[in-house]
């Protein structure tokens, strides 16, 4: 019987009736007393030096109360970055300036260049458009390598070059890699685009600034995915608040997928208006504002080799790789293609030899930064596509070449530095096999001739590292910031318990799995537990939730707090009972001394705690309420199998996703209803990427996909049901909840299972030579594919 | 600045509007109802859905002076009379419909505009139907499964995971 409550139990989101309801409270839903209204002025060229910025007509408009250039930001700091990556010659990365509005230069669609605050939202877009901008254009650097040739125009004048940095991993594999190439049985060679995504939430984003003259408290209300971050990040780096000062609020946040982790300008902007203002300043995102200012994602352009013996079995694993930065370092933005992309490039796979080569330019493009899976889905495409394209040359099965290949023993130590503790590759396979009915396709393949059309099967495996990570491991990689959780949890007087997390939920539904953890440890019903989070003026100092790991992280933190309270709160039922403490048992929510019939309910407990009339006071303070902080000794390692079918029209080339199967193992499950949701997601994401989604800028770096008449986000009518089962699980062996992380696995595994199936599909259609598509893969990328 | 007039969710409201001003912009500043959301700014989303005379349109391309006189409703107003969930919403909670839910409002109305015409539409009717409504976070997947229960279709073979009851 499935479980009731509790962990293990599919229990409904208790988030879901405000959301249904209408009720829900998204930061575009605040409006203070006496608000005004912001409008940013944004550069329509991709690169351009800033001779001028005129506001005196806008300033007379109807309504306007200020408006700020770059001039007014003169003491403030610029973005910072939180990660500093180190070159392959012991170099740190060149780190260019990134102002709040832009000086000097204009370096991107929609850099900010003028912020205008006026009574309604109307008036400030009014008087917006007339500000004057005196900008002289400047050829714009767009093609990375081209932005990396000799005497190419500079993004960053004081910059050398366009290069941010040139990383490799392992560097002191290199040679040994080299020289395993050299005497390979086999090599298979993979040149592949991964294309630039725009994450697309659909909230748009938010920042109202508001400012307390009496008592100088600043506030920012934002759509974020960790306000504690956000509030160090402005407080300290940007504006000068001190945090003591400065609170920041996330409230309902309608989804993030990584995009929602950065500081943006328009938080600072606002904050800082605020202030000057002494009233509340609201900026609202536009779709098509969205789309040139969110962090987008991806765009790797990559070749990637394996090497093998007669036998298949790997032997090395050679890339190179160009990731674009675009105009600025984003908060994370350098993180992504070394540390969440190379670590992950052993997969699930046996594989002595690994070298990493990446090199991060600069354009005159949005930044780039986290989207989900952040590195992972670039390594996870590049080296699934490859193992297929390697059995293809040397007459494997594909499943059967990736069996040959897996890591079977755990702990493994991988050589790109990290050790998985837990999996069962050849589980999830099975799993997947039989899930997707694999056994059944050559009967759909046949039905699929029948109506004239092209059928393709693709599989394909992942791992990602989730959870990240040891605080101590992330500083000598380069990171600005620890990656523990924290939790308080508060019991009241009566029995409830309040957690405070400093994970943050914009659609994962923590308030009610979190809930189902805490009460479940102590016996009492989920409804007992409530979930705080997003505040940083009611939550612990937090990292907020990105990379799959509130559960892993904030989950623990919450355990260990749990177990706190539960220490002491079996020190007061002894005293109750006139026990010893380690004689108290605690099952379903009473005390009860061991071997007796003797027990105190949890209820009685908590009152005592707080009514201490009957109370070891000589040993135990009052109260019950404990913080716990966790920092992990390691990432977690789900992973998993996923298998696409597809058909081809060979007439149009399009693509239709036919069946999609995904076998994950997330070790241990608090709600399985949440976790097949997650996955479901991710698939639609992945399935996006591989047939749907691009971001496509002109040669003069206009941005041509920019609104949703352009950009093909996945529609209903685009993605089939899917079959999703984590029945396979292998339990986190470091964490206490045996938890793995599941956000981010979906759009991790599914690209590459679309485009092999689509491979897949137009070899036995007897297109020898196609051997890869880059993604998407339209109906006209297809069908030109077919004419060659 | 004219005067607009109209009932919403059963009530008659009125309120000045520019000839600008947007019906979804009329329902989240002039009423406060915030449940209509605007996730786009070139009518594709669908989180803005509302009910026009029974007709769902999307309030982000509807004028408010458009709608004078008009019945509107929206996602606060769909709940049954005593507060509880009505079918849709419920089916929605039960078969994990909803993530962020930003896009909930608009799917909610759509797919409830959809039962009223059809009421047991196939899944590929439910797909073609929610052609202009997005949503970035459940793959559509449960989306669709709610939609299927609350016309009393089985959905028991599409997938394990649903719903129990919270204690």
């Amino acid at each position: 019987m499935p479980k009731d409550h509790g962990i293990g139990a599919s229990t409904k989101r208790r988030e879901d009736v405000r959301f249904l309801t209408g009720r829900g409270r998204y930061t575009d839903d605040i409006n203070l007393p006496g608000q005004a209204h912001a409008c940013f002025v944004r550069s329509q060229v991709a690169h351009g030096r800033l001779n001028g910025v005129n506001t005196d007509a806008a300033a007379g408009m109807p309504g306007v109360i200020r408006v700020f250039t770059a001039g007014d930001f003169e003491r403030v700091g610029g973005l910072p970055c939180g990660w500093q990556v180190t070159d392959r010659f012991g170099a740190v990365m060149q780190e260019p300036g990134h102002p709040v509005l832009a000086t000097g230069k204009v370096r991107h669609v929609g850099d900010p260049i003028a912020l205008v605050v006026a009574e309604t939202y109307d008036q400030a877009r009014d008087a917006a458009e007339a500000v004057v901008v005196d900008i002289e254009e400047l050829e714009p650097v767009l093609d990375m390598k081209a932005a990396l040739a000799e005497g190419a125009p500079k993004v960053h004048d004081e910059l050398t070059s366009n290069l941010c940095y040139d990383w490799g991993f392992v560097e002191e594999n290199r040679e040994a890699v080299n020289k395993a190439f050299e005497t390979a049985h086999h090599v298979t060679t993979l040149d592949l685009v991964n294309q630039r995504l725009v994450p697309n939430a659909m909230e748009p984003r938010v920042a109202i600034g508001d400012y307390d003259f009496a008592t100088d408290d600043s506030t920012l209300y934002t759509t974020s995915q960790n306000p504690h971050v956000i509030r160090l990040l402005m407080g300290a780096f940007v504006l000068g608040i001190p945090e003591h000062k400065l609170r920041v609020v996330a409230p309902d946040v309608g989804g993030g997928f990584g995009s929602k982790i950065f500081h943006y300008a328009e938080e600072a902007a606002v904050t800082f208006a605020a202030r000057h203002l002494r009233r509340p300043v609201k900026w609202t995102c536009t779709r098509s504002e969205s789309f040139v200012t969110d962090a987008q994602g991806r765009d790797h352009v990559t070749r990637i080799e394996l090497a093998l013996d007669a036998e298949g079995h790997f032997q090395a694993i050679r890339t190179e790789t160009y990731a674009n930065m675009g105009a600025y370092l984003s908060t994370f933005a350098p993180s992504i293609p070394t540390w969440l992309h190379g670590t992950l490039m052993a997969g699930n796979y046996r594989t002595p030899l690994i070298y990493v080569n990446v090199k991060a330019v600069f354009t005159n493009t949005v930044p780039v930064d986290a989207y989900r899976g952040a590195g992972r889905p670039e390594a996870t495409f590049q080296l699934e596509r490859v193992i297929d394209k390697a059995a293809r040359e040397m007459g494997m099965d594909p499943v059967e070449l990736r069996r040959k290949n897996f890591i079977t023993q755990f702990p493994y130590a991988t050589p790109v530095a990290v050790e998985y503790d837990t999996g069962d590759y050849n589980a999830t396979m099975d799993k997947l096999l039989e899930i997707a009915d694999v056994a059944g396709f050559e009967a759909r393949l046949a039905e699929s001739k029948a109506r004239g059309k092209l059928r393709g099967l693709g599989v394909n495996c992942y791992i990602e590292a989730c959870g990240i990570a040891p605080s101590h491991l992330v500083g000598q990689l380069g990171a600005r910031a620890g990656l523990y959780e924290s939790a308080t949890v508060r019991v009241n007087a009566t029995g409830g318990l309040v957690v405070m997390t400093g994970s943050h939920s914009h659609g994962q539904g923590h308030e009610t799995s979190f809930a189902q953890v805490v009460a479940d440890m102590i016996g009492i019903p989920d409804n007992m537990v409530e979930i705080v989070h997003g505040d940083t003026a009611n939550t612990p100092m937090g990292m907020g939730t990105y990379g799959s790991r509130s559960l892993a992280v904030g989950g623990s933190a919450m355990v260990k707090a749990t177990n706190k309270i539960i220490a002491k709160a079996r020190k007061i039922a002894a005293h109750l009972m006139e026990a010893s403490p380690e004689d108290i048992e605690l099952k379903d929510g009473r005390f009860t001394v061991a071997g007796t019939d003797k027990s105190v309910a949890w209820g009685d407990v908590t009152l005592a705690a707080y009514v201490p009339h009957n109370y070891p006071l000589d040993e135990i303070e009052p109260g019950l309420e404990e913080t716990a902080f966790y920092d992990p000794n390691n990432f977690t390692y789900p992973a998993g199998a996923y298998a696409c079918e597809v058909e081809v029209d060979p007439e149009t080339g399009k693509v239709t996703v036919e069946r999609f199967a995904a076998a994950d193992d997330f070790g241990n499950i608090v709600n399985p209803m949440i976790v097949d949701g997650q996955v479901h997601g991710g698939i639609a994401q992945g399935i996006g990427q591989a047939l749907l989604e691009t971001t496509t800028y002109d040669e003069y770096g206009q941005l041509l996909s920019g609104s949703y008449m352009d950009y093909a986000m996945p529609r209903a009518s685009d993605v089939p049901f899917y079959a999703v089962d984590h029945s396979c699980q292998t339990p986190c062996t470091h964490n206490p909840l045996g938890v793995k992380g599941c956000g981010e696995a979906g759009a991790i595994g599914s690209p590459p299972a679309v485009v092999n199936a689509v491979v897949d599909a137009l070899q036995r259609a007897g297109h020898s030579h196609i051997t890869h598509i880059d993604m998407p893969l339209t109906p006209s990328r297809v069908w030109a594919a077919m004419q060659g | 600045m004219t005067r607009v007039t109209m009932t919403v969710n059963g009530k008659a409201v009125s309120g000045e509007v520019e000839g600008r001003t947007l019906l979804s912009q009329f329902l989240r500043e002039g009423l406060g109802l915030t449940g209509t959301h605007i996730g786009c700014d070139t009518s594709q989303c669908g989180a803005c859905v509302v009910h026009v005379n029974g007709q769902d349109v999307k309030s982000c391309t509807t004028f408010a002076l458009e709608c004078e006189g008009a019945e509107v409703r929206t996602i606060e107003g769909m709940a049954n009379p005593d507060g509880s969930l009505s079918t849709i919403q419920q089916a929605f909670q039960d078969h994990h419909g909803l993530q962020c839910g930003f896009c909930t409002p608009g799917m909610v109305m759509t797919a409830s505009a959809l039962l009223a015409k059809n009421p047991t539409p196939s899944e590929a009717e439910i797909r073609h139907y929610l052609e202009g409504n997005i949503c970035r976070c459940t793959g559509y997947h449960n989306i669709v499964k709610a939609i299927l229960a609350a016309s009393g279709q089985d959905v028991s073979h599409l997938g394990h995971g649903d719903a129990v009851a919270a204690e």
